[in-house]
């Protein structure tokens, strides 16, 4: 761990959904620790089914450990602190009603931010990730880079310390993941944010993330966590050096047999929840 | 250049269904006047506009249409109230969901009108069984429109709301009203046809009064020309009826 303060601290965490004995019973995590730093972006990446996604809804107060405990600041998490966490959505958690605008405001709405003060953030998170001239159109007149760049400034508009992001970009082709990926590097070495990132791309783990944690098989747990130093925002260069392939490669080893052992598991057990 | 070419599309084909109506009406005429159909099926149609004139221009026809309407909308406002309120509260549980949705969606699919004998023994042949046959039957495919609106927004929008700590109000306000409103709308622009529907018709069946009823009366008393002149008379209000709440049902969808 480095010397920084602990932003997010998840102590022997494990996750069921249903009951042992019931038909649908998964042990999707199992006991789990990790600490986070104030101002880190750390990627999670591992097979389908693994946790990832239920570790982070477990950090955001979405859902609930069955065992341990996951603290942020001082505070034990067992609801969402939407003063403190914000999420992006893989996909359309837009509300189609709503202009763009509308959809980054309505958080602040939620939190009760004056009137004056949310159009305020509102124009600058938007003009932040590029979207000023397409504040008033709605959600389905735009692409889905742009619907993901705009969930990004709502949840960029709420002004919290921590961002979770379940695999914000897994729904978009290669090339507009590459370029989102790389304003997000840029964005977010400005905001000074502590980010946790679900990801199935190697790439994308690399080079936005200050540490990788490589996720097991279900029971998911964490098998090793692999750092990447490499100061932020990230040089689009960095992609084509030699410590990007070789780190690549690093999580490609580490994740294969893993992914092989989740697909043979998921060839058993019918799709995972 | 296409929108133009959209619009004279749409000019096309709306001259076509007038040209269509009219010719229906030539046909009418020209059956009555000349190829001796009998005046007592098919009146001539100048003589039904000399007696919807003396319909409208007397406003003999304003008590019978008072009667409809009022029954209309003591009916429509009867099943809008207990089919939202019930219809959110059954949203709220899966449960109840399962058990009430085929239920009430079976019980539409049975001809309501089959009750009118029993609520016409029930609330007398004045307006009180009409009011309760047109509830009835407008009463389902809102309450089924409610549960479908309420109870399927996709899962999505209400975590995204719960993660930036939206109140139960503002989980309401903001997330499940906008998302439910379209198909909620709908329920109520067919609850609102349905029940006009089935109230001019139970007037026809047992009535003291209303269009349905008088309707009956003339054709009771042969006065076909007359009867004639009020079925047009009772279509025209129909028709504007149903225009006003299919375009304020769109008109609320795109805000």
């Amino acid at each position: 761990m480095t010397a920084g303060e602990v932003a997010i601290r998840i102590t022997n965490v494990s996750h069921e959904f249903g009951e042992p004995g019931e038909a649908f019973h998964v042990r999707a995590l199992a006991n789990t620790s990790l600490e986070i730093a104030r101002g880190e972006l750390l990627c999670l990446i591992g097979p389908s089914g693994c946790g990832k996604s239920t570790l982070l809804n477990m950090i955001g107060g979405l859902l609930l450990p069955t065992e341990g405990t996951v603290e942020v600041g001082r505070t034990v998490v067992r609801a969402p602190l939407p003063r403190e966490i914000a999420f992006v959505f893989q996909e359309n958690a837009l509300f189609p009603w709503c202009s763009v605008i509308e959809n980054v405001k309505l958080g602040m709405v939620f939190q009760g931010v004056p009137r004056a003060e949310q159009e305020e953030r509102a124009r600058r998170s938007l003009e932040a990730v590029g979207l000023k001239d397409f504040m008033n159109h709605y959600p389905s007149q735009l692409s889905g880079g742009m619907r993901q760049r705009a969930a990004l400034a709502r949840a960029l508009s709420l002004e919290t310390g921590i961002l979770l992001m379940d695999e914000p970009f897994g729904a978009l082709d290669e090339q507009t993941r590459m370029v989102l990926g790389e304003d997000l590097s840029v964005l977010l070495a400005r905001a000074r944010k502590t980010i946790v990132f679900v990801t199935h791309s190697l790439g994308e783990a690399v080079f936005l993330a200050d540490r990788v944690a490589v996720f097991s098989a279900r029971p998911g747990t964490i098998k090793e966590i692999i750092r990447v130093d490499e100061p932020h925002p990230r040089n689009p260069g960095f992609v084509t050096t030699e410590k990007f392939a070789r780190l690549r490669n690093q999580l490609y080893a580490l994740l294969h047999d893993e992914i092989r052992k989740a697909v043979a598991q998921a060839a058993i057990a019918g799709p995972t929840p | 250049m296409s929108a133009k070419r959209d619009r004279r599309n749409k000019l096309a084909s709306r001259g076509v269904q007038i040209a269509f109506v009219l010719g229906l009406v030539l046909l009418w005429y020209l059956g009555s006047t000349y190829w001796g159909v009998s005046p007592i099926l098919l009146p001539n149609p100048l003589g039904v506009w000399d007696e919807l004139k003396d319909v409208l221009g007397s406003g003999e026809f304003l008590p019978d249409l008072q009667v409809t309407l009022t029954e209309l909308a003591i009916a429509f406002v009867i099943s809008c109230g207990s089919g939202i309120t019930l219809g959110y509260l059954i949203s709220r549980s899966p449960y109840l969901i399962r058990v009430f949705e085929p239920l009430l969606a079976g019980i539409y699919s049975v001809p309501i009108i089959l009750f009118l004998p029993l609520y016409v023994l029930f609330f007398g042949l004045g307006p009180g069984s009409k009011i309760a046959l047109g509830a009835t039957i407008s009463f389902f495919p809102i309450i089924l429109n409610t549960i479908a609106g309420f109870g399927y927004v996709d899962r999505i929008f209400i975590t995204a709301a719960r993660s930036m700590g939206a109140s139960d109000w503002q989980m309401f306000r903001h997330v499940l009203l906008p998302a439910a409103l379209p198909v909620i709308l709908t329920g109520l622009r067919i609850g609102f046809t349905v029940a006009l529907l089935s109230i001019l018709g139970s007037e026809t069946i047992a009535s003291l009064a209303g269009l349905g009823h008088r309707i009956v009366h003339l054709a009771e008393a042969m006065e076909m020309a007359r009867m004639f002149a009020y079925i047009v008379f009772a279509v025209a209000i129909a028709a504007t009826l149903n225009t006003i709440t299919s375009s304020l049902e769109r008109r609320a969808k795109r805000q």
